[in-house]
């Protein structure tokens, strides 16, 4: 097993970070590339910049945002919003992204998965999935940012997207996310029970420990956190200090 | 002052924003090319990749930059091999089928284990951030890591590991699942990194530092 990695999200509307709760109600918090330039700093593993209403707008306009942050920042990158197809993966590949995920255009297209995987590799190809609790232990999947019901079982997309050729798979719960309640564990742990490939758990991360039990208990690979950073709750440093302390695996930063 | 001067071969996919953005933040002047008489008159070149073997050498060849990446080892020009691109320098890779390689390094390419030395399965890719440690107690000292510390972690992404013939070629390997994987290898003026030094930090852009006042 890899160590587990610490992700920062930068959701984006505009040229704005923004923090929502359930994805909603979305809050300006400020330029994204500074709040990802302090994540760099601290040692964020990973960095995912969504654009949360691209899908909306049916684009993604994160082009000049990840360009900017490629002179300094030398963690990987995903892009997520309003990827369309693979010369939409292309484009965002090319201004320095490593991986792109797909929500809503994966779901009314899944041959895109196949196309992206194929073009550029499975390890470059992130399933975005917005997941809402429909019973105890049954999830559908949302998209356009949490906004449009599908009817699709959780479970069965993700196996689905898997087989079409996805290599990592970005987990959001639309019911935790904003809350800072904690992950979705039930959730996590069902998906990361169904398929191979590494899970990146998102939404609800109130507090450090909150991330122990989503790996201890739902084998997360990693976590996507935004509210506990954007509010300065906590800094990855502390959060990676516990993380050790705990006997958790995760990069050793110095 | 002249800015040491950087080729990177441009040979189709993957982020060569990054890789350029990371040897201009070493100081480097970054040339994104696949021009083999400019590849050829340069001093140092990085050769990057992602993506399939096979289609990688075929893209390779159809360039003629195969020769080309012979004629610059034959004049020991530094040459730095990230990922696939590590990947390439050896003799043979049994991704889909058995694909020729560069055969600069000695050695084979074969798939990561999807099991751990005890016999758990572990998954593939291997993605993630993994400490290097030394090969056969050999140091880093004449090595382009040799600032860089025993247990710094850099970020690997990879389903195909290098396997070279001869442990002088191996300079650095990472644990994964108590399988021994191929870090940094390298002979004479050629260096091959598994893991991405253009996203790997400080640790990895140390490693880009020395290649450019190598």
């Amino acid at each position: 097993m890899s160590n587990t990695r610490l992700i920062a999200r930068l959701d984006i509307k505009g040229s704005n970070l923004i923090k929502g709760i359930h994805l909603e109600g979305l809050r300006v918090m400020g330029l994204p590339n500074e709040y990802a330039l302090r994540y760099y700093l601290q040692g964020a593993d990973e960095l995912i910049y969504m654009d949360c209403v691209a899908s909306l707008y049916g684009r993604n306009n994160l082009s000049d945002i990840i360009m900017a942050a490629a002179k300094d920042i030398f963690v990987p990158m995903t892009v997520g919003g309003g990827i369309r197809s693979v010369d939409d993966a292309t484009d965002v590949l090319r201004v320095g992204a490593d991986k792109v995920a797909v929500n809503t255009s994966a779901v009314a297209n899944p041959k895109l998965i196949t196309d992206i995987a194929e073009r550029f590799g499975s390890q470059c190809m992130v399933l975005s999935i917005e997941a809402k609790q429909v019973t105890q232990d049954k999830w559908e999947v949302y998209t356009d940012n949490g906004r449009e019901h599908t009817g699709l079982d959780v479970i069965e997309w993700v196996k689905h997207g898997v087989s079409m050729g996805a290599g990592e798979i970005l987990l959001t719960s639309v019911d935790k996310e904003g809350t800072r309640k904690g992950f979705d564990v039930p959730l996590v742990k069902a998906v990361s029970t169904a398929v191979d490939v590494p899970i990146i758990a998102s939404g609800g991360m109130g507090k450090i420990e909150d991330l122990l039990t989503v790996v201890n208990e739902a084998n997360a690979d990693a976590v996507a956190m935004a509210d506990i950073l954007h509010y300065n709750r906590a800094v990855i440093g502390d959060i990676r200090s516990l993380a050790e302390n705990e006997g958790l695996s995760v990069r050793h930063y110095e | 002052m002249n800015k040491p001067k950087v080729t990177v071969i441009d040979y189709g996919v993957g982020n060569l924003l990054s890789v350029k953005r990371g040897l201009e933040k070493c100081g480097a002047k970054v040339i994104l090319t696949s021009d083999p008489k400019i590849i050829l008159d340069s001093s140092r070149v990085v050769l990057p990749g992602v993506g399939a073997f096979s289609n990688a050498i075929t893209t390779l060849k159809s360039l003629g930059l195969v020769e080309v990446l012979y004629e610059l080892a034959k004049r020991k020009t530094p040459l730095l091999g990230i990922c696939l691109g590590m990947q390439l320098l050896l003799e043979e890779s049994q991704e889909f089928g058995l694909s020729e390689g560069l055969g600069l390094i000695p050695g084979l390419v074969i798939a990561v284990p999807n099991q751990t030395i005890s016999g758990e399965k572990q998954k593939i890719p291997h993605i993630g951030w993994s400490p290097i440690e030394n090969s056969h107690n050999k140091g880093w000292e004449n090595t382009l890591l040799k600032d860089n510390k025993v247990g710094d972690s850099a970020y690997f992404i990879h389903s195909f590991m290098a396997v070279p013939s001869n442990p002088d070629n191996l300079i650095a390997e990472c644990n994964y699942g108590g399988i021994r994987i191929a870090a940094v290898i390298g002979k004479d003026q050629i260096t091959g990194c598994q893991f991405h030094p253009e996203k790997s930090g400080e640790v990895g852009l140390k490693i880009l530092r020395n290649f450019c006042a190598d």
